[in-house]
């Protein structure tokens, strides 16, 4: 049978791996390939890199980083970040990722969804939504550039395009949850479930494995990812890679 | 020696990188003199059927392949779209496929599915052993593979399938025909499974 996933997500900024508690204040947790290392030996499902500096200083995403991880990773690996055209992502999974996510360029361009899914085939095509609740209705924007750059963009239509161009999944970090550790916004979740048939990855909440298990429990197959949970031990937040053992993920996934 | 044909698709350094921490020896074929004589063949792919397949046609190493893997009867495992062009079509494209072994890749179908997600076939499913055979040696069945796909492999003769999974509707995970073989999931993404998967093809 088909299991969710369980997927930490990894953001990089000035080259080091960082933290950040709604999307601001990066808190450094250590080196990239280290963590992959880690990540290697405790089996994780698969891992995102999002490099949180691409997009906002305009440059390309940093290659030799993605050979470096690509080629250390025994998991599935999906990157984002700056990524803007069907070259850099055509290059970016001949590097040896198996998914190339797209934020900021699927909003400003939703052309380059479809060429990016001809080019590298749809499956491994990712797009990442950053939300944020807006008005008292219960509707939700997309932000761009780390949560900074309003899209007026609703997050519903936004969904209803992806679903004509077709992605291969869709992740949904919920900004104001980011690294509050206190659970998961269930009527974000339950809407964007409700409207699209692709995978789906949720981000943005989880502050122990039981937010995870009621995820997974309530949606059956998902993806659910966490930063803060899996680089953080305690209430004083020190710097400590982990990820459940085998017989806690199976306690998940009942 | 394990020939690893790089044309361009698959995650070649992946493979690579296990088969260095296994210290089994290999090497990367960027034509079709590196084929020659090989003992072992990997045959990796990701993307779209016709995209894969003429990348194979117009790198050169169409005949070759076909030379050793028919005539020399050197085992090949194709992953993921290297397997799928094993079949001889695609519902996902036009031109014809290597056609090694009899099949055709059809897409799977969203309503054999009861709840969502539906297509692509995403994350870690299990794998049931049709028939035994040496690369399925040692494998956790239950933990099973990393899946990434929205087609999947019809055998037209049933005594071709290695191994099955279930999403919706059950399919060939793996297909074997005497030296050829195909898998659909990602070994060198699948951690102490994949590993074994490849070390058994490697030295079995």
């Amino acid at each position: 049978m088909l299991r969710s996933r369980v997927t930490p997500c990894l953001l990089v900024h000035k080259r080091g791996l960082v933290k950040t508690t709604a999307f601001k204040d990066p808190k450094y947790v250590g080196d990239p390939i280290n963590a992959v290392k880690i990540f290697n030996e405790k089996e994780v499902d698969e891992l995102i890199v999002l490099d949180i500096d691409a997009s906002v200083q305009g440059r390309e995403p940093d290659f030799e980083l993605i050979k470096n991880l690509a080629v250390e990773c025994r998991m599935p690996f999906c990157y984002g970040g700056g990524v803007k055209t069907v070259e850099q992502a055509k290059r970016i999974i001949n590097l040896g990722a198996e998914k190339v996510a797209l934020s900021s360029a699927a909003v400003q361009n939703i052309e380059i969804v479809g060429d990016i899914g001809k080019a590298v085939g749809v499956q491994s095509v990712v797009v990442v939504l950053d939300v944020k609740k807006k008005g008292l209705l219960g509707s939700y924007e997309v932000f761009i550039h780390n949560g900074k750059k309003a899209t007026g963009l609703k997050l519903k239509e936004f969904i209803t395009t992806l679903n004509s161009m077709g992605v291969g999944e869709i992740v949904i970090n919920a900004i104001d949850r980011d690294g509050k550790m206190e659970g998961f916004d269930f009527h974000l979740i339950d809407m964007v479930r409700e409207m699209t048939d692709v995978p789906m990855t949720v981000m943005g909440g989880a502050g122990n494995l039981d937010h995870i298990r009621q995820v997974i429990q309530r949606y059956k197959i998902i993806g659910v990812a966490a930063g803060s949970l899996f680089v953080f031990k305690g209430k004083y937040r020190a710097v400590l890679i982990n990820y459940p053992n085998k017989l806690e993920k199976q306690a998940l996934l009942q | 020696m394990v020939t690893i044909i790089n044309y361009g698709s698959g995650n070649i350094s992946a493979i690579c990188n296990i088969y260095d921490r296994l210290r089994i020896p290999y090497k990367i074929a960027n034509n079709e003199d590196d084929v020659e004589g090989a003992e072992k063949i990997i045959l990796p792919g990701v993307g779209a059927f016709d995209e894969t397949i003429s990348r194979l046609d117009s790198s050169g190493f169409r005949s070759i392949l076909d030379h050793e893997v028919l005539n020399n009867k050197v085992p090949v495992v194709g992953i993921c779209v290297g397997m799928q062009i094993l079949a001889e079509r695609s519902e996902e494209g036009d031109l014809p496929g290597l056609g090694w072994i009899k099949g055709e890749v059809r897409r799977i179908n969203p309503s054999s599915l009861k709840f969502k997600p539906k297509v692509p076939h995403l994350g870690w499913n299990s794998v049931s052993v049709s028939k035994a055979n040496k690369l399925f040696q040692g494998i956790d069945a239950e933990q099973g593979f990393y899946f990434l796909h929205s087609y999947y492999f019809h055998c037209h003769n049933s005594e071709d399938v290695l191994a099955t999974t279930t999403y919706g509707q059950t399919f060939a995970s793996a297909v074997s025909n005497k030296n050829v073989f195909g898998v659909q999931f990602h070994p060198e993404k699948s951690h102490h499974n994949g590993v074994t998967l490849l070390q058994n093809f490697a030295t079995f």
